[in-house]
């Protein structure tokens, strides 16, 4: 096996992680993603004032990503009232659909902070493999939990969650 | 793979991290992240269908990615292994491997990569590389990147390298260079400017050597564009345009036309209404770093389909479109509006309506009669429409009942030509009418079943088919679906055959595992706008996804 030594290298580095995972830095990795508007956008500079803060990745032709968000849509004024929290909503759309993003935005009439992710740099970073995927991130800027997938009703279990975070508990 | 770089690539930058303070305390302050998914199959000879009995009788696919940052700085590999690849994969995906592995910094207004990467130039047009590991799509760049900011407004970006074929690279080399320009930060006088404006231009070329016997061919083969993306409130135009010089190759028949893409998009938006209009128009732009390729093999560029990707099972996988290479005009329309809570048609709960049309044409062409000569092969009318190669009308209704029950219905009205689209000579061109019905019911806050009938009524292909999906979901963890296809319409009746598939899974954080025991039909499986066409198969199938 010609490439044994880079796999026991890879190997390690798995370990390594999770040997690290205790005390590591989990803010959101910084990378290029785009506004609507096609101008770029740091995803450093996703913040809420010390408040919690949900990632949600989806795109215009994902089933699930829109039952999730449109589903959410409904209570989203009572959660930033009661928790000031913020959605940011990642669209991974490529060409094909950019154009429909900001329209199905608008038209479904969703108050996210939505930007898009055409290159996939923002997913990779965060090792998202399918979507729905949603990060859930505390007032210290730290991703502190994490889902794969859509359930009718998961809006719930998240909105736990947030309240927990703007509460200062922490969740685990 | 020609990785021996790998091991030296990643002592260096342990040692560039440790270098300030201890190891671990450097390690501390970035982040592995990542993600590994396994996918397998167990095959059982199903002759009612048509799925032969497969040797291995279990195949798999699996990867892993890790992914380490730290500040301005990161890293990562994947580790993919094929054993074999499951059916309907390309075939090139065989064995195990580091498929993919670099390193960024950024360090001010400068960012460099080296090792494989991913690159979008504006739409497009003359380079794009992606993955979807779902369908084993994956032309990645293995070489090196930079991206400079001179001065806020402006971002360049010059990369080289070659591209990922499977386990191996492609033949050509691909250079490119690509200027953003955000004229709102660029100029003083735009800084307050309602308008936004993005000029765009890259140039990108191929080298590949001539080794043809029958054929001069150009070894360098450049490509050109230039585009404009400009928002004023609530209208967005997004327009560009590319030139390739003379590409002759597999897939033109080695004619020497140049070719030359067209793209537009416009979006009118406001709260309750959304509308888009988009046109293309793309001649002889099939670019790929080896002139040999095809299928989906090597492409530099992305012509993306201007029609909608549908998400329901019958509409998304018996005739779905993909961008023909060689020459097609396509226009689309797509429109959302949100009848208000109240209203008449909206009722107590309100009502969405979502409509789409699109067609997608050939470009009107000319033959030259010129192959033993000149080779240009043929002539074309800008503003011509050639024969129709696909057309979707469809109307979708989302509508809320009561705290209960919601429902989306949908109706699609399909052109399709098999011959053109699936290169099947002869076959006649696919006329369809699709009526589709989904409606979730949730028992309570964490219990819900949705269930989807869909028909599909044609006189062509295997005639007329019906799908039953009931899916169980208890929130957040657990779901169980059962889904029947039934191709009822078939004239033969001996092909009159039910695909059931009984599926459960389970999810808890980034961790997801699911089984499912059935039939696939053969068809066309779509991810992302790519699609690639599956055999028939029948067995157990599992699959394990995590997000660290």
């Amino acid at each position: 096996m010609k490439h044994f030594k880079l796999f026991l290298t890879v190997i390690g580095l798995a370990i390594s992680s999770l040997a690290w995972a205790q005390g590591q830095n989990n803010s959101i990795p910084e990378v290029d993603i785009q506004n609507l508007n096609g101008t770029t956008f740091s995803t450093g500079d996703i913040k809420n004032d010390g408040k919690p803060i949900i990632i949600n990745f989806w795109a215009t032709w994902c089933s699930p990503c829109k039952r999730e968000l449109n589903n959410i849509t409904e209570m989203y004024d009572t959660w930033v009232d009661e928790t000031g929290v913020k959605l940011v909503a990642i669209s991974i759309d490529d060409t094909r659909n950019m154009a429909k993003v900001a329209p199905y935005v608008n038209g479904k009439g969703w108050e996210y902070d939505v930007y898009i992710d055409p290159n996939g740099d923002f997913k990779r970073a965060l090792g998202v493999n399918n979507i729905p995927h949603t990060f859930l991130v505390d007032g210290q800027g730290q991703i502190v939990w994490q889902h794969n997938s859509y359930n009718e009703g998961d809006e719930y279990e998240l909105y736990e969650l947030v309240q927990k975070l703007a509460e200062g508990e922490k969740i685990d | 793979m020609r990785f021996k770089g790998s091991l030296l690539l990643f002592g260096l930058l342990f040692a560039f991290g440790a270098q300030a303070q201890s190891f671990e305390e450097v390690m501390n302050q970035g982040k592995i992240r990542g993600n590994f998914q396994i996918e397998a199959q167990y095959y059982e000879e199903d002759s009612t269908i048509g799925a032969q009995e497969v040797p291995e009788q279990i195949l798999s696919n699996g990867f892993l990615n890790l992914v380490y940052t730290n500040g301005g700085f990161s890293m990562g590999v994947r580790y993919e292994s094929y054993q074999n690849a499951l059916l309907g994969y390309p075939e090139g995906y065989q064995g195990n491997g580091i498929a993919y592995r670099y390193a960024t910094y950024v360090k001010d207004e400068l960012s460099v990569t080296v090792g494989n990467f991913y690159e979008q130039f504006g739409n497009g047009l003359v380079f794009r590389t992606y993955e979807e590991r779902g369908l084993g799509y994956d032309n990645a760049m293995d070489g090196v990147r930079i991206k400079y900011r001179p001065f806020k407004g402006l971002e360049l970006t010059a990369l080289t390298g070659k591209q990922r074929l499977f386990f191996d690279y492609g033949e050509g080399i691909v250079r490119g260079f690509n200027a953003e320009l955000y004229a709102n930060d660029a100029f003083e006088f735009l800084k307050e400017s309602k308008t936004r404006i993005l000029l765009g231009g890259s140039a990108v070329s191929k080298y590949q050597a001539d080794q043809d016997s029958r054929y001069v061919l150009p070894e360098n083969v450049a490509s050109f564009s230039g585009r404009a993306n400009i928002t004023r409130g609530k209208v967005n135009v997004n327009a560009e345009y590319a030139y390739k010089i003379n590409d002759p190759s597999a897939d033109n028949n080695y004619i020497y036309k140049p070719g030359e893409a067209l793209f537009i998009q416009t979006s009118y938006s406001q709260k309750g209404f959304g509308l888009v209009l988009a046109a293309k128009r793309n001649d002889n732009m099939s670019f790929r770093s080896d002139r040999t390729e095809g299928l989906q093999n090597l492409l530099i560029n992305f012509l993306p389909a201007l029609t909608k990707q549908h998400t329901y099972n019958l509409l998304a996988t018996l005739y779905p479109y993909a961008t023909q290479l060689n020459g097609e005009m396509a226009f689309q329309a797509d429109l959302i509006y949100k009848f208000k809570k109240g209203s008449v048609l909206g009722g107590k709960n309100g009502m969405d309506i979502q409509m789409n049309y699109s067609t997608a044409n050939n470009i009107d062409t000319t033959s030259l009669n010129d192959l033993d000569t000149k080779r240009n092969g043929y002539t074309s009318d800008y503003f011509d429409v050639g024969e129709v190669y696909f057309k979707d009308f469809n109307v979708q209704l989302t509508k809320k009942f009561s705290k209960k029950v919601k429902g989306r219905f949908t109706y699609a009205n399909l052109v399709y030509d098999q011959d053109i689209i699936e290169g099947k000579p002869g076959a006649p061109k696919v006329y369809a009418n699709i009526g589709i019905a989904d409606v979730t019911y949730k028992f309570n806050i964490r219990n819900a079943l949705r269930t989807e009938a869909q028909f599909l009524v044609t006189e062509q292909d295997n005639g007329d088919w019906a799908t039953l999906l009931l899916e169980y979901t208890y929130s957040p963890h657990w779901y169980i679906a059962f889904m029947d296809q039934y191709n009822y319409g078939n004239e033969d009746p001996d092909r009159q055959v039910h695909y059931y598939n009984i599926s459960g899974g389970y999810n808890n954080k980034g961790n997801r595992i699911s089984l499912s025991y059935g039939r696939q039909r053969a068809g066309i499986f779509c991810v992302g706008g790519v699609c690639r066409v599956v055999p028939a198969s029948s067995g157990l199938y599992l699959s394990i996804t995590s997000s660290f």
